[in-house]
């Protein structure tokens, strides 16, 4: 029977109470006395040279304490970049400087050129608009392929060209990729494009920078999903200062998506700024500016092929991918086209060999970088839609195609030819289960009554991979990280008994809260009320990565696990001596230490008092206090995999596509809180569904944003994502964590998008259209009726 | 937002005042106003609100017409003129969210002529009448062209008299992002004949399409325009739409406005 609220129970969410009551404490509810309001002038050209500044008139209008441009930190660092991608001749990446605020050049619509401090947000806005900028227009580059052309400008002068790298991956297995695609008996190819994103967190970002001359310490509060990192970069490579004089507070987060991982230069700028005036500075981004500066995802141009035997096992799978940077290199873009998407690209399939090209590119854009699944989204996304166009064009069933191809159950743990090792999976399992939620055998049926009413049935299946559980630190370290990915975890056990949990990951509506006391509660057997989660502030946490690549439980949740162990290991040992006996004969079973074989206990409030009131205690072996700390590295990612169908109705008159129906069978290994992984999974659909029918982030040729607001850029409504079901009966526990978890949190926007296209497609070649190859996302209805009618 | 003074009058009178100062601007509901103003691409000194006037608000039958203050709600024509005139109501309740029905106005989007607003369909097919502070305006000569109108400067809409039809609806087509009109047809029978006003798809705002207007009025069924089409040339191109989508949706949203109202 397990326990109630522990693990595998639905436990609602403990901090939904203050969330839906008001009482969260996100960032803009910090207001720290004396604050001042910092406005940046963005350019609202895309490439251009800055002449002058002239801030004269600026300076003296009501209000404003100083304005500052990039000769203020000439001493200060630019925003690093965590990863460094070697290209396929051994070369390290081209790596420009990303100035806090811009440097004799502006590179994308919103690049921040100076910053006005003033008394107030609105004072500060009024002095930015007397700046008298003299900026020089440049002729921009906002197409990669472009780009790459002989000639094309120059986003960085003092690079060799805009090509960032030019990556291969697997470099050695290229001649023999080739030579597989010359003995092909069928070989299918398709170009497509994963569309531009902007990540549209409920919540903008905000940074308020305070410094106390008391301690010479900084503070930064911010809207980030990992404070440590931030620290450690901003601190380090930036601003120069050491970690104990600068702490690092993220509070209460209002969802990030990946747009809330980077060091951003609004963080640097308020931290730098408090100590300059000497008051706290404070910066709310609005929405129109979140549009323009919070980094993008997504934007690749891939051509991939794949090539058959006669008997239609996969032999080879070779791609182009063309990936957009943006104008800088945001903290982790250079390894999202690469380590996390060419790794990903033997999917649920046997592939022997496969050739994975990627192409980074520097264009006068917002920069890009990780958006929920980041990389293998995009990878999924071309696999899929090839595999479903692979049995189109064989005429052969799109799920037997799969299943023949997939890996078998007992073929694990499979190496594959990208590097990684898969160490548990079942996807049969997860397809036949997906099949028969969606009563897929009946579809026919359905689609003949969809059709007297003159719509268009169509079911797109897609079965994706993931590599989870962000990273071994040795592996990364190899692959050019500039950071360690473990997690950290300290368990403060209190005189009386309750528990105080110190984690180094961070929720920002991902409900830690709740089910990290819940995976304590268990392993202890005392009230998960009695334990309480902290997160978020660096000057208690110990140094942690953060929540993001669906790490925080198979990462975060692991070193709890050693945490509370260790704990345990030690109560016992007081448990022994208060019982007197052996240590190794003392049992803990719901919240009670006893002697294996007797009747003599003690719960475990009495071990607690001991440990912190030790008058009873063994001192000469044993430190009083029950306070333990973990860091915890995996040894593998995990992989959650899954079999997603959707079911849509097309209107052929005007081209809308209607989601009837969308089945997510998920293989996350074991689950703690299967309320909690439900409504991660229907975020991930919604986001995953906002990709493929709804959301594009368009440049024109001259670098202006079209889809810079609500106006024009669409979000996924409550009624354009309906009728989900999502299981996750189908369990394969991952080997080589405690709790044999893999996460969830991008499942759900990494196997739709290439479900929703596939649907469309059949619904189309269902109803004779089968001259439509393929649509680029987002499938929108005048686009859906240009391919009908091409 | 700049700072700025804000009037309220109470009558038409006052607010004919208020408005003699040229640097005011009337502000009725504020749904695309407010919005500029706050992203500093419009900044009025003073601001006249037309919602505290007794005589320019609700819906009132005169017979065969219907008329509705300017500044009645969106939210209230779609409450109040269901009995009289469920097109109207329909149309009215089609647009944007509950929040911008409980504030925009019908005489705020008539001045405003966004070119893919709901409400000039409406008010262009149907035969409407534009009452002004200063005179009436027949629809056909209101609307002239995208954000044009044949407002003078300070002129300002107190209601606007529809004749009711015998059988009237609106089709819309959302555009993703925005929920305006991609393209929204308004259709309505009366005795002398159809009109068919189309909003959304045109680079020269709402307009009729005479050559539906001709073959709906001699057989009212959604197959008398079956095989007519208008020019892509002159429709609007945009991220949401190509011109030849928009001209394509003009003849599919009119059969279903037809087959709707019939």
């Amino acid at each position: 029977m397990p326990k109630d609220d522990g693990i595998g129970a639905s436990v609602k969410r403990r901090e939904d109470t203050r969330f839906l009551t008001g009482n969260g404490r996100y960032t803009d509810d910090i207001n720290l006395r004396g604050q001042t309001y910092v406005h940046f002038l963005r350019s609202d050209v895309a490439h251009g040279k800055i002449n002058g500044i002239d801030t004269s008139a600026a300076e003296a209008m009501p209000g404003v304490l100083k304005i500052f441009t990039s000769a203020d930190f000439e001493s200060a660092g630019g925003i690093p970049c965590g990863w460094q991608v070697t290209d396929k001749h051994g070369q390290p990446m081209q790596e420009p400087k990303h100035p806090i605020l811009a440097e004799g050049k502006v590179r994308h619509v919103g690049d921040p050129i100076a910053a006005v401090v003033a008394e107030t947000y609105e004072q500060a806005r009024d002095a930015a608009e007397a700046i008298d900028l003299d900026i020089e227009e440049l002729e921009p580059v906002v197409d990669m392929v472009k780009a790459l052309e002989d000639g094309a400008p120059k986003v960085h002068d003092d690079l060799t060209s805009n090509l960032c790298y030019d990556w291969g991956f697997v470099e050695e297995n290229k001649d023999a990729v080739n030579e597989a695609f010359g003995k092909a008996a069928h070989v299918v190819s398709l170009e497509l494009t994963n569309n531009r994103l902007v990540a549209n967190p409920m919540e903008p970002r905000v940074a308020v920078g305070d410094y106390d001359p008391w301690g010479d310490t900084h503070t930064l509060y911010t809207t980030s999903q990992n404070p440590h990192v931030i620290r450690l970069l901003m601190g380090a490579f930036v601003l120069s200062i050491p970690e104990h004089k600068l702490r690092v507070v993220a509070p209460d987060v209002g969802g990030g998506f990946g747009s809330k991982i980077y060091h951003y230069a609004e963080e640097a700028f308020c931290t730098y700024a408090a100590k300059v005036i000497k008051r706290p500075v404070k910066w709310t981004s609005t929405r129109s500016e979140a549009f323009i500066s919070d980094a993008h995802g997504r934007d690749h141009k891939t051509k991939i092929e794949l090539a058959l035997d006669a008997d239609h096992n996969f032999m080879a799978i070779r791609t182009e991918t063309y990936a957009n940077m943006g104008a800088y290199l945001s903290t982790f873009a250079p390894s999202i086209p690469t380590w996390l998407h060419g790794t990903l690209m033997a999917g649920n399939y046997k592939t022997p060999l496969i050739y994975v090209n990627v192409k980074a590119v520097f264009t006068n854009t917002v920069p890009v970088d990780a958006y929920r699944g980041a990389g293998r989204p995009e990878a999924t996304f071309q696999i899929e839609r090839l595999v479903d166009k692979a049995a189109r064009e064989l005429g052969v069933d799109p799920v037997e195609l799969r299943r023949k191809n997939f890996i078998k159950p007992e073929e694990f743990p499979y190496q594959t030819p990208v590097a990684v090792v898969y160490d548990t999976g079942n996807y049969h399992a997860t397809m036949d289960k997906m099949l028969e939620l969606a009563d897929y055998a009946n579809f026919e049926a359905r689609r003949a009554e969809s059709a007297k009413n003159g719509k268009l049935r169509g079911f797109g299946i897609a079965h994706y991979i993931e590599a989870c559980g962000i990273a071994p630190s040795n592996l990364v370290g190899q692959l050019g990280a500039r950071a360690g990915l473990y997690e950290s975890a300290s368990v403060r056990v209190n005189a009386t008994g309750s528990i105080s949990v110190y984690t180094g990951s961070h929720s920002h509506g991902q409900g830690h809260e709740t089910t990290f006391a819940q995976v304590v509660a268990d392993m202890i057997g005392v009230d998960a009320n009695s334990i309480e989660i902290h997160h978020g502030d660096t000057s208690n946490t110990p140094m942690g990565m953060g929540t993001y690549g669906s790490r925080s439980l198979a990462v975060g949740g692991s070193a709890i696990v050693r945490a509370t162990n260790k704990v345990i290991d030690k109560a016992k040992k007081i448990a022994a001596h208060l019982l007197e006996a052996a240590p190794e004969d003392i049992e803990l079973k719901d919240g009670k230490f006893s002697v294996a074989g007797t009747d003599k206990s003690v719960d475990w409030s009495g071990v607690t008092l001991a440990a912190y009131v030790p008058h009873n205690y063994p001192l000469e072996d044993l430190e009083p206090g029950l306070e333990e700390t973990a860091f915890y590295d995996p040894s593998n990612f995990t992989y959650p995999s899954g079999a997603y169908g959707c079911e849509i109705e097309l209107d052929p008159e005007t081209g809308k596509i209607d989601i009837l129906r969308f089945i997510a069978a998920d293989d996350f290994g074991n689950i703690v809180n299967p309320m909690i992984v439900e409504g991660q999974v229907h975020g991930g659909l919604a986001q995953g569904i906002g990709q493929a029918l709804l959301e594009n982030c368009v440049y024109d040729e001259n670098g202006q944003l079209l889809s810079g607001s609500y106006m024009d850029y669409a979000m996924p409504r409550a009624d354009d994502v309906r009728g989900f079901t999502v299981d996750h009966s189908c369990v394969t526990p991952c080997t080589h964590n405690p709790l044999g978890v893999k996460g969830c949190g991008e499942a759900g926007a990494i196997g739709s998008p290439p479900a929703v296209v596939n649907a469309a497609i059949d619904a189309l070649h269902r109803a004779g259209h089968t001259h439509v190859k393929h649509i680029d996302m987002p499938l929108t209805p005048s686009r859906v009726w240009a391919a009908m009618n091409g | 937002m700049h700072n700025f003074e804000f009037v309220k009058p109470s009558s038409v009178a006052d607010a004919v005042a208020a408005l003699a100062n040229g640097e005011a601007q009337p502000l009725s509901g504020g749904q695309t106003l407010i919005p500029s103003m706050k992203a500093r691409l419009n900044a009025p000194e003073v601001l006249v609100s037309l919602t505290g006037i007794a005589e320019m608000q609700g819906v009132s039958r005169d017979g065969g017409a219907l008329e509705v203050g300017a500044a009645t709600t969106h939210a209230t024509v779609a409450l109040e003129a269901a009995s009289h005139f469920p097109g109207l109501a329909g149309l009215a309740g089609q647009i944007g969210d509950p929040a911008v029905r409980a504030r925009g106005t019908i005489g705020g989007s008539i001045a405003n002529n966004d070119p893919s607003a709901c409400y000039p369909a409406a008010v262009l097919g149907t035969v409407a009448t534009i009452v002004t502070d200063r005179r009436e305006i027949a629809a056909d000569d209101f609307f002239q062209g995208m954000f044009t109108t044949a407002l003078d400067e300070g002129e300002f809409i107190t209601k606007v008299r529809f004749p009711i039809p015998e059988a009237s609806s609106y089709a819309k087509f959302l555009q993703p992002a925005s929920r305006f009109a991609l393209t929204g047809v308004f259709v309505a029978k009366y005795a002398s004949g159809v009109r068919v006003a189309v909003t959304g798809a045109s680079e020269d705002g709402v307009f009729r399409w005479a050559e539906a207007e001709a073959a709906l009025s001699s057989n009212f069924d959604a197959e008398a325009v079956a095989g007519l089409s208008v020019p892509a040339d002159g429709m609007i191109s945009d991220l949401h739409g190509t011109s030849e989508y928009r001209a394509h949706l003009v003849r599919v949203m009119t059969q279903r406005a037809v087959r709707a109202a019939s």
